[in-house]
């Protein structure tokens, strides 16, 4: 019975070891047909056919991207074919409004050098990007940082509005919450600028995917410079503008400095164009000097990202002339020459003003007399400003919430018994009356 | 089915049925679940409930926010297929992955892109895999999403931004996936801070977190997520924010949590009650951590000139603390013994030792006896 048994069992396990090998053979020669067709399918992270090399090269950083011109420095067309069919009247709207901006930038630096207002960043060196400006509609949302006065200027942000917030008096639109150049316009629909940088781009990451849920043509612009571009956000914003397909132009202002940090010691790659590539990006780096340049890669970009619903990463490559603001003075830590040196060899405004000149569209008179005007109209906004009253004190418990919570209530019930305790400490009579 | 690793006991302490499972606090009956005042309105036009846990009560809110609201989005890592806890189950596919959709793993981005598309007037309703995860957003949040009505003279503003994510312990999570970092961002003015106890109170305190116009960060006890089930009405409904809410009325002592605390405060007052015979405890739910029902308790302790607050987060800075002196000033001759605070200690969430770190039942309890006996 044993015996039977063990040779019912040895055939059993004989014929399973041959089931098993004639398997393996099938299973080899399935599997060698099984894995091509598995490669072939790919990953869900794997995109190219051609995935395999057996060359083995560390790839050393690529060669630095072209920037696009359309001027040279001194204001001549390079490629006709690149010249924006301006009209002499939007030209020249342009460059009024970067005369203005650059008069404002010098009468409201020398103003806080004198104490009248507290704090002002200029726009030295920068005021091409003003062409960014006019390549957009008002529809379409601005997130800027802080250097991109030039945007609100363009789409008639006056001089009063721009003192009453320098001033934080009760005209200020931020109801003089936040230090001078914070500025904020819904009208115009320019987001309200705030210290932390970059914080706006993710920001406009999100907006731009809800311009896109409406339907509403329209795109979001977000400005940077280089220095903020170092902070998470941008990898945050880059990468979920790519991913879900938003209609947002980043516009990055590469200036040479953040601060006091050269560009040299705020990133080793390819500036900050060859990131948007590695996002999926499309990107372009372009003379940031340039005002056609800015204007025609921001039309495009714009195009770009309303008719396909994605995203395009301008990199304008200019120089800041002026210092960071006026809490610094920045020949601390560079070379006096090396500002000079760009201000005279490439200066946007003379480049726009030699090319409009070619044209015969400005001469020096029309120069002197607009930039006369410019000082007139602002001298008379700035001393309106400056004599107007700081905001009535509820405006500091009001706008935390929609509505005041009740610790906020009782806070300024409190603030208010205070001020009726110790008038001595309290003065009120710059802020305007609560009614 | 008992876990070995897992912190909570199931064995009865001195005859308490402890936890979720038993609680009173749940209303398992469509009645029940009607008779609360707050929702009086909604059983004359539509009393029908049925039976949720809290992640299908949230699914619910999120469900009817994205019904009634056609500029409203759910977005955050994995929601597309459910979520990690369910709370999105079935959304993508009933409103569209251009409404319910993932994001990439950032949270700062999440923060942000949410921010942005509530700057524009959509309704963005963001979530964070997990509380512990959140601080990444921390400057988005308080630097940004606090701020943008005030800093802008009203001319902007984020109302229909709500942040969610999931919080507290759940037995094994350890440093990670356990925090309640409530604190962090209740001394932020600018953002409002709201946790629900129950399925019921979730969806209600949800929907009027998202329709609110303001920034809201809703803190989920996960522990919650499967363990609370209650007959939910099925109406769109929603419980008032900065509204405490009395759980129990009492006249010795004023007891205070929120979230998954309550079930806990819940044991430890029949606990006290059993052992001290004739004492009579008050139950009060916060609900919005920030702004809180200042009010409500302040009236309690008037009444009964003791309190008690419990919270998991650890005690220094917590928001016991901001209770606590809060009702010193408003109280202050009232008051018959010290406001006791039983918190989580001052350690990072330790893993191992969850049972010892929790402000347990019988630690509740010795507070409430303490208090009681001074």
């Amino acid at each position: 019975m044993l015996r039977n048994t063990t040779k019912i069992l040895s055939l059993y396990t004989q014929n399973t070891l041959r089931k098993q090998c004639l398997h393996t053979t099938i299973r080899t020669s399935n599997a060698a047909a099984k894995a091509k067709l598995i490669e072939k399918k790919g990953l869900p992270n794997w995109s190219n056919e051609d995935r395999f090399t057996t060359d083995m090269k560390i790839i050393e950083s690529t060669a630095p991207l072209k920037a696009y011109r359309v001027m040279d420095h001194t204001g001549q067309i390079l490629d006709k074919a690149h010249e924006p069919q301006m009209s002499k009247e939007e030209a020249l709207y342009c460059y009024k409004k970067m005369v203005q901006l650059h008069v404002i930038d010098g009468i409201l630096y020398e103003a806080q050098r004198q104490g009248r207002i507290s704090f002002y960043m200029t726009h030295y060196g920068e005021e091409a990007m003003i062409g960014s400006a006019a390549a957009l509609e008002n529809d379409d949302v601005v997130f800027g940082q802080y250097r991109e006065a030039f945007m609100l200027l363009y789409r008639g942000f006056t001089m009063d509005e721009m003192m009453n917030q320098c001033f934080s008096n009760d005209m200020d639109y931020g109801k003089g919450r936040q230090m001078p150049i914070h500025y904020g316009s819904k009208k115009l629909n320019f987001q309200t600028i705030s210290s932390p940088l970059g914080t706006q781009i993710p920001q406009a990451t999100g907006a731009a995917y809800a311009l896109k849920l409406s339907n509403s043509r329209a795109c979001t612009i977000c400005f940077f410079g280089e220095g903020a571009a170092s902070e998470g956000d941008f990898h945050a914003g880059l990468n979920m503008a790519a991913t879900l397909k938003c209609p947002v132009i980043f516009m990055c202002r590469n200036n040479g400095y953040a601060i006091s940090t050269p560009s040299s010691e705020q990133y080793k790659g390819d500036g900050i164009a060859s990131r948007g590539i590695g996002y999926g990006i499309d990107t372009i780096r372009v003379d940031g000097n340039d005002i056609w340049a800015v204007y025609n890669a921001t039309k495009a970009a714009r195009e770009i990202a309303i008719e396909e619903n994605k995203p395009v990463l301008i990199e304008a490559m200019t120089y800041r002339i002026g210092h960071h603001s006026t809490s610094d003075d920045s020949t601390k830590y560079r070379d006096r020459n090396e500002v000079e040196e760009r201000a005279q060899f490439d200066n946007p405004v003379t480049r726009f003003r030699r090319y409009l000149e070619h044209k015969q569209w400005w001469n020096q008179d029309e120069e002197d007399q607009w930039r006369k005007e410019v000082r007139s109209s602002l001298m008379k906004s700035f001393n309106a400003a400056e004599k107007r009253k700081k905001p009535d004190l509820n405006q500091m418990f009001s706008d935390v919430y929609d509505e005041l919570t009740p610790n906020l209530v009782a806070q300024k019930q409190e603030l208010q018994e205070l001020i009726k305790k110790y008038p001595e400490y309290y003065s009120t009579k710059d802020y305007a009356s609560s009614s | 089915q008992k876990r070995g690793y897992a912190a909570t006991t199931t064995q009865p302490n001195d005859g308490i049925q402890q936890g979720v499972a038993y609680s009173h606090l749940l209303k398992r009956g469509p009645e029940d679940a009607l008779r609360n005042p707050e929702l009086a309105h909604i059983s004359a036009v539509n009393g029908e409930t049925t039976k949720m846990n809290l992640f299908q009560a949230v699914n619910d809110a999120m469900s009817i926010a994205l019904a009634t609201d056609e500029n409203s989005v759910v977005f955050g890592e994995d929601v597309s297929f459910g979520g990690v806890f369910r709370a999105t189950t079935g959304l993508a596919e009933k409103f569209g992955k251009d409404r319910v959709f993932n994001t990439p793993l950032t949270e700062q981005g999440i923060a942000g892109f949410a921010i942005g598309m509530a700057a524009v007037g959509h309704t963005a309703i963001a979530e964070i895999q997990f509380a512990d995860y959140i601080f990444p957003a921390f400057d988005q949040l308080v630097n940004e999403a606090a701020k943008y009505r005030y800093r802008s003279g009203n001319q902007f503003n984020v109302g229909g931004l709500t942040v969610r994510a999931p919080c507290s312990a759940v037995g094994h999570g350890g440093h990670y996936h356990s925090q309640s970092p409530e604190a962090f961002f209740a001394h932020c003015p600018g953002l409002k801070i709201v946790s629900p106890r129950s399925p019921i109170q979730a969806k209600g305190l949800l929907l009027a977190s998202i329709r609110d116009r303001n920034p809201v960060i809703f803190f989920e006890p996960k522990n919650l997520y499967r363990a609370a089930v209650e007959e939910v009405p099925v109406a769109d409904y929603e419980l008032p924010l900065g509204k405490a809410e009395i759980l129990k009325k009492g006249k010795d002592v004023t007891i205070v949590g929120y979230g998954a605390q309550m079930y806990t405060l819940e044991n430890a007052i029949q606990l006290a009650e059993k052992k001290m015979p004739g004492l009579s405890c008050e139950l009060i739910d916060l609900r919005t951590i920030m702004p809180w029902d200042v009010d409500t308790v302040v009236e309690s302790v008037n009444k009964t000139g003791r309190l008690v607050i419990a919270h998991e987060a650890p005690k220094s800075s917590g928001m016991g603390a901001e209770i606590s002196s809060t009702i010193m000033e408003r109280c202050f001759l009232r008051l018959e013994a010290p406001i006791q605070r039983v918190c989580g200690w001052d350690t990072p969430f330790p893993l191992i030792f969850e049972k010892f770190y929790m402000p347990s039942m019988i630690r509740c309890f010795d507070a409430i006896k303490t208090s009681v006996n001074y």
